[in-house]
């Protein structure tokens, strides 16, 4: 029965990584780069809601709303001022500007909510399910965090497939000049992008904070390269294998810590990581690029 | 052309090491006439460790063409390899710097051994997935040494995985705690040995540049389809590169942590890869005097800007977007040709009145 419990509370775990790395990937699909603010985005999230609930009373779900907007729009001008600016120079160049974002978001946090951990209070009040005469417990959180996950993955499944902006957004990572040739334009897609993957990013945050109730500048960092782990994971670029990778990575993640060993489950999850990528280099559910000579 | 452009790297190279020594006397002399603060003479120490690293990870990430993001690891295994030689020597080697650069040295070789390790499967793989797994190298690195206990008694040495295994005959030392890290570690590195240790790196990585294998380096990162149809194997110098640059960091990480009187394994985490590779692309891809600069100026910003207190970090992310943006982007590239152009034309136009009087 304990691996049943472990089994659901990795899935738990692994559908928030999964949701940070729907914004990894879709952004790396489209844009060709590694958007290492995308952990901080999460930080910023999380804080919105934990002030929108405790400064000003808001209930705790208009509060998953207010920190996606802020997010979204966060997300735009980050995009807008930082990187659009470096579009189609080294992608190097973008990484540190990134890095800088990163640094500039979590420091900004520590001026304004301060360096001390704040008890993040959780946004689901419904007592966890005892089953099997309390052999397995489901908390709220674990079924919240991963209906949640599953309600994103079919819906962005929907966009990407069925609507207007996700066909082009499909277009633009496939191939930017062509797209641009059809008409798309490139820039507000690619925009778009930056704003779901945010919005995504602050219901992360709410639901991450809400399992692990410590928020504090540097909440953040750890779940965000977790989750870069996952999209590369599961083939960096591709939206089902973030899901998969964000899950296989949660699982993995909880029975080392059960079964292995609880102070060696970073370097057993990375270990995983490597030998997946050994044996099938561009991730699990990646496309294999053919080099042209 | 090809003699003009040996000249040129000549005199690049030459003022490399002219810059480094002048540096390196003119702060030496400053030290010994105290003329120093006491926190400058506080960072002389870590900017070296810094040069040393972004230089080594230049190798890498500007000649080879490698996106590295697990520095710090190499970094981390020379530093612990360091503070356990200088534990276990402590009292049977008495000279100081002897015992110093023992430890640098069997740091180096274990970081390049890891180095080696590391390199044989992550070297097959190409671009952001060859970034990845050197970011997870790094944190297995770190997660590794961050739970190794080492102890030492009359009867010798013990190492283990957990604080119980070890037990200590009387008069028995601990040298590393696990997650604790080391502490009471004797500071016996010195500002002038790293100083030599620069001019190792140095010499090492340029002369790795400018020879026959640095060539082909460098040809792999321009076109590896090419080199390898004219029969460079790719794998073996991308290892020699990356082999050579854990083996200097392994190194510096030693210098770094005999510097100190307590290290732990969180100092070696994926943030210090990253500072290094922000000095790194910062000074230029491939440029090693651009590398030693920039570490300097990098190091020594957020250090100045202690007064801010706050808002130095603040001030320092903005910086970093600026340059990154005023140096790479397209349009203020424009820009400044543009100005440059006109200020051409002014200096024509001068010219020609000045013709035209003679005349």
């Amino acid at each position: 029965m304990s691996f049943l419990q472990y089994l659901i509370n990795g899935i738990s775990i692994g559908a928030v990584y999964a949701i940070i790395a729907l914004g990894y990937t879709m952004v790396y699909g489209i844009a060709k780069m590694l958007n290492f603010a995308h952990g901080d985005v999460i930080m910023v999230g999380a804080y919105i809601s934990f002030s929108a609930t405790n400064y000003l009373g808001v209930p705790a779900v208009l509060s998953i709303f207010i920190a996606m907007a802020v997010c979204t729009i966060l997300g735009i001008i980050i995009e807008g001022l930082a990187y659009k600016p470096l579009r189609g120079t080294s992608s190097l160049a973008v990484l540190i500007t990134a890095i800088g974002v990163s640094y500039f978001l979590q420091n900004a946090a520590q001026l304004i909510w301060g360096a001390t951990p704040k008890n993040f209070t959780s946004i689901v009040t419904s007592a966890p399910i005892s089953l099997f005469g309390g052999q397995l417990t489901i908390t709220g959180e674990v079924i919240i965090t991963i209906v949640a996950s599953a309600v994103i993955m079919l819906a962005l499944h929907f966009f990407t497939t069925k609507t207007k902006i996700g066909k082009a957004m499909r277009a633009v990572s496939e191939d930017r000049d062509a797209a641009q040739l059809m008409g798309i334009n490139v820039n507000r897609t690619i925009s778009t992008t930056f704003a779901i993957g945010s919005a995504l990013a602050a219901i992360a945050g709410v639901l991450l904070c809400s399992t692990v109730p410590t928020l504090q500048p540097t909440t953040g960092s750890m779940p965000g390269i977790r989750a870069f782990t996952a999209a590369v994971f599961g083939g960096i670029g591709s939206i089902p294998g973030a899901m998969l990778g964000g899950i296989l990575l949660g699982v993995i993640e909880t029975f080392s810590k059960a079964y292995l060993s609880s102070q060696f489950s970073d370097a057993i999850v990375f270990l995983v990581l490597i030998i997946v990528l050994l044996v099938k280099p561009a991730g699990l559910l990646g496309k294999q690029v053919q080099e042209k000579v | 052309m090809r003699i003009k452009n040996d000249r040129k790297t000549q005199l690049t190279n030459f003022l490399t090491y002219a810059l480094v020594i002048v540096a390196f006397v003119i702060l030496q002399y400053m030290s010994e006439g105290k003329m120093l603060t006491k926190s400058m003479q506080g960072y002389l120490i870590p900017i070296c460790v810094y040069i040393v690293l972004a230089v080594s990870l230049n190798l890498v990430v500007g000649i080879s063409g490698e996106l590295s993001l697990g520095h710090a690891g190499f970094m981390g295994v020379g530093a612990f390899t360091g503070v356990i030689i200088a534990g276990i020597f402590r009292d049977t080697i008495d000279n100081e710097i002897l015992r110093l650069a023992l430890s640098m040295v069997c740091g180096g070789v274990l970081a390049g051994v890891a180095g080696f390790v590391v390199g044989i499967p992550v070297l097959r793989l190409r671009g952001d997935y060859l970034a990845i797994v050197t970011l997870a190298f790094g944190e297995i690195l770190k997660n590794i040494f961050g739970n190794l206990y080492v102890g030492k008694d009359i009867n010798g040495i013990q190492f283990a995985f957990s604080s119980e295994a070890i037990k200590l005959a009387e008069g028995g030392k601990m040298i590393l705690k696990g997650p604790m890290g080391a502490a009471g570690i004797k500071k016996i590195a010195t500002f002038p040995v790293a100083f030599v240790l620069i001019l190792i790196t140095l010499f090492v990585v340029l002369n790795l540049i400018n020879s026959k294998e640095g060539r082909a380096i460098k040809a792999i990162r321009d076109n590896r389809i090419a080199a390898e149809s004219v029969g460079i194997n790719v794998t073996a110098f991308k290892l020699k590169a990356f082999v050579t640059s854990a083996f200097l960091a392994g190194m510096a990480g030693a210098l770094f942590a005999l510097n100190y009187s307590s290290v732990n394994a969180s100092q070696f985490n994926f943030n210090t890869s990253i500072n290094i590779l922000v000095f790194v692309v910062l000074g230029g891809m491939g440029n090693i005097l651009g590398s030693i600069i920039s570490t300097t100026v990098l190091y020594l910003v957020p250090e100045l800007l202690r007064e801010l207190q706050d808002y130095r970090m603040i001030i320092y992310a903005i910086v970093l977007i600026v340059v990154m943006l005023v140096t790479w982007s397209p349009k203020v590239k424009q820009m400044i040709q543009v100005v440059q152009v006109r200020i051409k034309d002014l200096f024509k136009k001068k010219d020609k009145k000045g013709g035209s009087v003679n005349g």
